[in-house]
């Protein structure tokens, strides 16, 4: 039988920055929620709204997958490998930050606040080389659809990471019902409500709500607003 | 009282970065090094109350040090540090100090 966990969206961590303001779907930085630690090898989920022209400077990553999608605006991204680039929305960018690996990230615009989220996954392998990959989206074809953006497999579209998780992104219209079946059998659906209002296996989600299932093979869908956008990460429940 | 924390390593920024933010902590007591030897020769002469294993360590590597860290201090605790950097340090530290 399923099992769910749900997080709405003022459970989450806050932190107020001032150019930065960031919220936390699992304990990160100096916000510490000991029944709020990961789902599955899920270990990050933050919500960040970043002020024009300001950012992180450089700071070392290890052993973690890590994927920013940018929601709105667009990220200036530098890194140890030598990678420069400019992220916009529409797009995902992935790193693999193996053995190790310093970046900065900044928001590219001066006057557009920078919305992105930004995703933390443990590894399948420890000690990789690290890898930088950005792709651009096709937007249209999310429409009433789950858009599969990130696997486990170079030869898929779009990016892959190391580890056996998929992710899609949906924006759908009002009414639209579908379902969606884990990728793999022991995996879980994280799914994050990007805008809009949808039900999953019956549960209400609003705005930045999420809803974690374990122990099923599949989950059922609808909108209930229009332009309602999900986020659905496909990930292992066991720690590898 | 503060609790005394070492970070195992490779990277040598990444150990840099631990250490600054270890010892930002008025709690803390960090200590990073990035080999196994400087390790051994400092739980040999300090009691140690957590150990982080971070980046660049092989599983190899890793079986034999966390075998010689238990032979010296039997009661320390060791977690994996991942990440690299602040985001899940305080978390991490939190959930394996109790």
């Amino acid at each position: 039988m399923s099992q769910f966990i749900l997080h709405k969206e003022n459970t989450r961590g806050h932190a107020n920055h001032g150019w930065l303001n960031a919220h936390h779907s699992f304990s990160f930085a100096n916000y510490y929620n000991p029944d709020r630690m990961h789902f599955g090898v899920l270990r990050v989920l933050n919500d960040d709204l970043i002020d024009g022209g300001m950012g992180f400077g450089a700071h070392p990553h290890d052993n973690m997958e890590i994927i920013t999608i940018p929601l709105a605006g667009a990220i200036a991204h530098k890194d140890s490998m030598g990678n420069s680039a400019v992220i916009n929305a529409g797009e995902i960018q992935v790193m693999s930050a193996g053995t190790g690996v310093s970046h900065s990230e900044f928001n590219a615009l001066e006057d557009v606040q920078l919305n992105l989220l930004q995703i933390w996954l443990f590894p399948n392998k420890k000690n990789v080389t690290p890898r930088y990959d950005q792709k651009a989206l096709n937007v249209d074809a999310r429409h009433n659809n789950f858009q599969q953006i990130l696997s486990p497999n170079a030869e898929d579209d779009n990016v892959w990471i190391h580890q056996d998780a998929w992710f899609s992104l949906g924006k759908f219209d009002e009414g639209f019902e579908t379902a969606y079946k884990i990728k793999k059998a022991g995996n879980g659906v994280y799914a994050f409500v990007i805008s809009g209002e949808v039900t999953i296996d019956g549960q209400t989600l609003s705005k930045r709500d999420a809803i974690g299932i374990w122990d099923t093979e599949s989950i059922s869908f609808k909108a209930i607003s229009a332009d309602a956008e999900v986020l659905l990460m496909d990930i292992p429940m066991e720690l590898n | 009282m503060q609790t005394t924390i070492l970070y195992i390593g490779r990277d040598t920024e990444i150990t840099v970065v631990m250490n600054r933010l270890l010892n930002a902590k008025p709690e803390w007591k960090g200590i990073c090094v990035c080999s196994d030897a400087e390790a051994i020769s400092i739980l040999e002469n300090q009691e140690v109350d957590l150990i982080l294993l971070g980046n660049g360590i092989d599983s190899d590597a890793e079986e034999i040090l966390k075998k010689n860290i238990l032979s010296i201090q039997p009661k320390v605790k060791i977690i994996q540090h991942y990440g690299g950097g602040s985001g899940l340090l305080y978390g991490e530290i939190m959930t394996a100090l109790g």
